[in-house]
């Protein structure tokens, strides 16, 4: 099956955001901004970087978000929609907004997921907030005669995000929790394998924790098909500039680089990633060992 | 009845406001840019992810990532740390080597119309004088000025920082004037983790820097109470934001008064036109907008415009005035301390009941 690679380094905008609203969904927040320019240039697997606080904010640097959801022509103009899990001091800042509340957004950001060409047999799988990237990807899909299998995994029901979403998009839906509170107890990639069977799943499409990615990556290579993870490493500044979001991944050439998670991806294809050197610098890697020092 | 300040609230600008009259062109040595307001090493890449936001012409000039002679994959992640109005890094100068950024940086920029200020780095002082040797193979007018970032390890001196032993940053700043183009200035980038900066600055400067860029990161470290370890994988790493801005404006401000006839392009923590007019005032010739670019992409236009009208409003029509100024206002001149503002509306308009205030 051939998916088509996309390019990276797309157009993107910085515009002054408006949060229009913010809901509370389970765990999580889901914000609606206001933000032209960036819904017109979306594509699946796109995220934004939003400044924390003011101009004089002490938290310089941005945060990073997966678009749930795109709105080209609202009321007001595009807009966007994000789920946030409030755990750090910028995410509590964010999920504390009031509508009018202004937001500096960059984006859309990152290279989305690559779609297959000829409509094929997909399995969605979305780990906590991660999964919300995944129905628009869902649609798109969908809209290319594509066959949905959506399987979604969280630690407990409350930290599930968009399972009635997903029932009313997908050809099938699989729950799990990590404690039973909702759907099959256990690991979304316990459920996996049946799905991939059952649907004679063609292409895996994964967003969640980095252990998940790796085990779906796995479990994907298990079953002989290809597997694209939208992974999240620390991003200082979510455009490619700052280099500090590199992981492990091998190229085309056989050839293993540090790789910047915003530009190159968030989205990779998971038997690329060198998941077991993820915060390593692997000896084989171009340009390494280092010598101590220097920045 | 107590007089208000002569202080007046900027009003806000807008596209339709024009800008403000003021020459704002700007010199590094004998580099003669449009404006003094450029990227910095290390924080803008090789220019073209910014340039989708705006065109890199704008810009007085980009600084590019310091390269070094091979391809480098720098240091485990976690790279990085979020600190008080700042942030720790600790990259370890991740590049694809010299020659890469000679054949497809450069010229790159140029077709922009970028002027380009290459940063190089070195762990001996041989690579030093191989990577500006390479650098020399550039195409004609890709290259406007070097940058020699001192702040490596010197692999032959147990691990010594350059930038801390004069001897050192001498000769390693020797190595790279030698080897470039006689006709391109050589900037030579400063620590600040030194007990006497000017003894540095004067070395380089003895060594044939043309100019000085300050500051380079101050050494950090932070630790995860979580995991009770080091949340950097380097262990330490570089602080930079407008957390060491004070440290900055004191190293201008000492290397300025000491060397005053050397061209400095400061650098750290300009995140506002304000910011930027501090390191001018202190003795900076042009300045580099770091940290602030992960904040704010824009920053370095913005700043640029900022830095605009706060010349305008103090009275300076040209940029090239205000450069050290605030030396001379210690001495003579001291009628500038209260700044010659252009009329403007007087603070009762903006608070009706300020007189009861006070
Ligand atoms: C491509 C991408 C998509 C993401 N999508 C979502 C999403 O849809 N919903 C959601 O809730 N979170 C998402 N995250 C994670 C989110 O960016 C972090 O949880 C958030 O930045 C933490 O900020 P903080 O101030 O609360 O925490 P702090 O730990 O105080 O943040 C400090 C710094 O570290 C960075 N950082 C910390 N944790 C992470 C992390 N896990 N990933 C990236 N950077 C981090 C922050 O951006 C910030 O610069 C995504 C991250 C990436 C890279
Ligand atoms: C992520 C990062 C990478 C950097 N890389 C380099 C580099 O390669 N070479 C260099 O001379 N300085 C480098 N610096 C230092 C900056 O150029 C600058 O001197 C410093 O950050 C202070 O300025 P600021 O406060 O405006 O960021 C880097 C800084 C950061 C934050
Ligand atoms: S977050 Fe800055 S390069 Fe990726």
């Amino acid at each position: 099956m051939t998916v088509a690679p996309s390019a990276p380094l797309g157009g993107v905008v910085q515009v002054r955001g408006e949060v229009l609203s913010v809901r509370r969904v389970g765990a999580y927040a889901a914000i609606t901004l206001l933000a032209p320019g960036v819904a017109e240039r979306f594509r699946p697997g796109h995220f934004v970087a939003l400044a924390i606080g003011d101009q004089s904010s002490s938290m310089l640097l941005r945060r990073s978000f997966s678009i749930h959801r795109c709105q080209e022509r609202g009321v007001y103009g595009g807009t966007v929609e994000i789920v946030v899990s409030a755990h750090g001091p910028g995410t509590q800042w964010l999920a504390s907004r009031r509508p009018h509340d202004p937001v500096d957004v960059v984006g859309p950001l990152g290279t989305p997921f690559a779609l297959p060409k000829e409509p094929a047999s997909c399995a969605l799988v979305g780990g906590g907030y991660g999964s919300a990237p995944l129905f628009t990807l869902a649609e798109r899909l969908r809209a290319r005669g594509c066959r949905v299998d959506i399987v979604l995994g969280a630690a407990t029901e409350e930290r599930l995000f968009g399972v009635l979403e997903a029932k009313r998009m997908a050809d099938s839906v699989t729950v799990t929790t990590d404690d039973g509170s909702l759907g099959i107890r256990g690991r979304v990639t316990d459920a996996l394998p049946r799905v991939i069977e059952r649907a004679a799943t063609d292409v895996v499409y994964a967003c969640g924790p980095m252990a998940m990615l790796r085990a779906v990556s796995d479990v994907a290579a298990g079953a002989g098909i290809p597997a694209q993870v939208a992974v999240e490493e620390a991003m200082a500044c979510g455009i490619g500039v700052c280099m500090t979001c590199v992981l492990p991944v091998v190229g085309e050439d056989g050839v293993t680089r540090m790789v910047r998670s915003c530009t190159e991806g968030p989205v990779f294809r998971g038997e690329s990633v060198r998941w077991a050197d993820v915060g390593t610098v692997p000896a084989d890697c171009l340009g390494a060992p280092v010598a101590a020092g220097g920045h | 009845m107590t007089v208000p300040p002569t202080v007046r609230p900027v009003a806000p600008h807008s596209a339709d406001v024009p800008e403000p009259a003021v020459d704002m062109r700007a010199s590094l040595a004998w580099a003669a840019l449009p404006n003094p307001v450029a990227t910095a090493s290390g924080c803008a890449a090789n220019g073209r992810e910014l340039a989708r936001f705006y065109p890199l012409s704008r810009l007085g000039a980009m600084v590019t990532k310091s390269v070094m002679l091979a391809p480098r994959s720098g240091r485990p992640t976690p790279r990085m740390a979020e600190t008080p109005s700042g942030m720790l890094n600790s990259i370890g100068l991740q590049g694809p080597g010299v020659d890469a950024f000679v054949q497809q940086d450069l010229p790159w920029l140029k077709s922009q119309g970028a002027r380009t200020i290459a940063s190089i780095a070195a762990g001996s002082i041989d690579e030093y004088a191989e990577v500006a040797a390479r650098l020399a193979l550039a195409p004609p007018g890709t290259v406007t000025a070097v940058e020699v970032n001192i702040s490596c390890p010197n692999v032959e001196d147990r691990g010594l920082v350059f930038a801390c032993d004069p001897h050192a940053a001498a000769a390693a700043v020797a190595a790279a004037r030698e080897a470039t183009d006689p006709s391109i200035p050589v900037l030579a980038k400063l620590s600040p983790d030194v007990t006497d900066i000017v003894s540095i600055a004067r070395a380089c400067v003895g060594a044939g820097a043309d100019g000085l860029t300050m500051i380079n990161t101050v050494l950090g470290m932070a630790i995860d109470t979580t995991t009770l370890r080091p949340v950097l994988g380097g262990v330490t790493g570089g602080l930079s934001g407008p957390a060491i801005r004070p440290v900055a404006v004191r190293c201008v401000w000492q290397v300025h008064a000491a060397l005053p006839d050397v061209p400095i392009l400061g650098v750290g923590g300009v995140r506002t036109g304000l910011d930027a007019l501090q390191l001018i005032l202190a003795g900076a010739s042009a300045v580099s907008v770091g940290t602030a670019v992960f904040n704010d992409p824009g920053a370095p236009l913005r700043v640029l415009g900022e830095l605009r009208t706060a010349l305008a409003e103090r009275g300076f029509e040209r940029l090239r005035d205000a450069v050290g100024y605030a030396h001379r206002a210690l001495g003579d001149g001291a009628d500038r301390i209260a700044p010659a503002v252009p009329a403007g509306p007087s603070l009762q308009d903006f608070a009706p009941d300020a007189e009861e205030a006070l």
